[in-house]
């Protein structure tokens, strides 16, 4: 049942417990016992919002940073990682494999915002090697969901 | 002049179905759930395997059975899914959608004046493709009190001399009803005890939301007298691409074969190409769609419980069926005041059979919000008629 729990509230997370139970068949209770025992567990980690703040009048610009970084003897990458995503700035730290070691996405007002927390904060972290900045031009997907295109019925009204 | 047409087909009354999507097109706010094909979109995999196929050129004629790589992926689906051996080479055969398959199975199965078992309420063209084959369809008209189940019973008492072949439309559109295997084991009975055929329409098999679907070609002694009808449409969301198959005995299927080889060729080449993708690499995809159809489901039988709209639970295709006799309106009426009054389109059951009388389909093809909103206008439309009482 987690599985079909999970897999509705991460695409709508505002459906309410009763409409949970409906559509999967179980009892109000046992959605409402999975939901916190999930919370408590940190399965669930919160329930956000996708905003596409392109159509909105709020500048905003993201950035995805490729970090490389020098692992430090007993902490691997954790410490610097703490240490980038303690920052309010950074949205997602990822730890990765291939030719870089830590992918950051951040967000900022400007693009002078971005650049200026990545050289004066991030490039200067001890054990920060190197970063490269890309910023995103336009999303076209994000979580699943397609940003830049709406849903059309086009099927026929009624057919047998 | 003289009169340019064939008897047959003038006395054949056109869809019901057809007058009420006149009636639902000239209204552009109405909400449908009308609606008998998916919802979804082809899953992108399979689209893609379509557009590679036209990149490479593969716009030629197939054989006239179909694309062998396309015949042995269905031949090994029914052997994964329901331990139905058939033989690739000699027993299936790809058509233009399933109802191509009905048209050729009943033609070369019927002959003038043979008797055809169309149970009711069911999908519009039996009747018809049975009338067109030469034969005479004999309605049994299925009860509510059975789930629309067809019954032993009902079977036997429908059979005469010239009874030929039983049409089996499980899962059901527009019922939502489905044969169980304890179901099937006692039709099984009497079709091998009477000497009679079956032609499967199985186009729903994928969508059965209460164990897992029974072919009853998959019954001792069944595959001999069955023609397996099934596609794409349904379980992988592919209704504009025209493709479905029949399985059958290599004895009819060679004259099937006949049928569609001079009236058809094959069946679209890129269409054959993107199924091998839906078959090899499409499984997770039916899963995920019958999944959600399922919720839609649930939700509708619980709105219906919580309205008070008789209806019995259904666990195939994506229809419910809920009654509305209580209203004492025929069919037709309720359906076309609820469009005019709440501009909510549903199908009347007349439009699949007079016994479909009092009850109306319901699809739950739309998404769950689309649902809703038209949940709410049909509680609204039936709790003014309730106050008019």
């Amino acid at each position: 049942m987690r599985e079909q729990i999970l897999s509705i509230i991460e695409k709508s997370s505002r459906i309410e417990v009763k409409e949970l139970a409906v559509i999967l068949g179980v009892e109000e209770i046992d959605i409402a016992n999975e939901l916190k025992a999930m919370e408590e567990e940190g399965i669930i980690c919160g329930y956000h919002t996708m905003i596409d703040w392109e159509k909105t009048s709020i500048e905003k610009v993201t950035a995805l940073i490729e970090v490389r970084i020098t692992p430090q003897r007993g902490q691997g990458f954790d410490r610097i990682a703490e240490r980038i995503y303690k920052y309010s700035e950074v949205n997602s730290v990822y730890l990765i494999s291939g030719g870089y070691d830590l992918l950051v996405t951040l967000e900022g007002k400007s693009l002078k915002d971005v650049s200026s927390f990545v050289s004066d904060r991030l490039s200067t972290l001890d054990g920060v090697l190197s970063t490269a900045t890309h910023f995103i031009l336009k999303k076209y997907k994000d979580h699943g969901t397609i940003l830049t295109k709406k849903y059309e019925d086009t099927r026929e009204k009624v057919t047998p | 002049m003289r009169n340019p047409l064939s008897d047959i087909i003038t006395e054949i009354k056109p869809s019901g179905i057809r007058k009420f999507f006149d009636i639902v097109s000239e209204m552009e706010d109405a909400i449908s759930l009308g609606v008998g094909e998916p919802d979804f979109d082809t899953p992108w995999h399979i689209r893609d395997e379509g557009i590679y196929s036209l990149e490479k050129g593969r716009t030629f004629y197939t054989s006239n059975a179909g694309l062998k790589e396309l015949k042995v992926e269905i031949a090994n689906y029914l052997y994964r899914t329901q331990k139905i051996s058939y033989d690739a080479g000699k027993e299936v055969i790809v058509t233009v959608g399933g109802s191509e398959a009905i048209d050729i199975a009943l033609r070369a199965m019927v002959n003038p004046g043979e008797e055809v078992l169309i149970p009711q309420p069911s999908y519009v063209s039996y009747e018809p493709c049975a009338i067109l084959a030469g034969g005479v369809p004999v309605i049994i008209e299925l009860k509510e009190e059975n789930e629309f189940r067809l019954t032993a019973q009902e079977l036997r008492d429908a059979i005469t001399d010239k009874t030929k072949i039983l049409i089996l439309p499980f899962p059901n559109n527009p019922t939502g009803a489905i044969m169980e295997k304890e179901d099937l084991e006692a039709i099984a009975e009497v079709i091998r005890e009477k000497d009679i055929f079956v032609l499967s329409d199985e186009i729903y098999a994928e969508l059965t939301y209460k164990g897992k679907h029974v072919s009853i070609a998959s019954l001792p002694g069944m595959q001999e007298r069955t023609v397996l009808i099934n596609g794409f449409s349904k379980a992988y969301a592919m209704t504009g691409w025209r493709l479905g198959y029949a399985c059958a005995p290599e004895r009819i299927m060679e004259q099937m074969l006949k049928i569609h080889q001079f009236a058809i060729m094959c069946a679209p080449t890129t269409s054959q190409y993107a199924a091998v993708e839906a078959l090899r690499n499409g499984d997770e995809d039916v899963v995920m769609m019958r999944e959600a159809y399922n919720q839609r489901r649930r939700f509708l039988m619980h709105s219906f419980q919580e309205i008070g709209l008789k209806c019995f639970e259904p666990y195939g295709a994506f229809y419910v069926f809920p009654c509305i006799k209580e209203f004492g309106m025929t069919s037709d009426e309720f359906a076309n005041r609820l469009l005019q009054e709440e501009k909510v389109a549903v199908v009347p059951g007349t439009a699949f059979g007079d016994c479909g009388e009092g009850f109306l389909r319901i699809s739950y093809a739309y998404s769950l919000e689309n649902l809703k909103i038209a949940l709410d206008k049909i509680n609204a439309f039936i709790t003014r008629l309730r106050n008019q009482k």
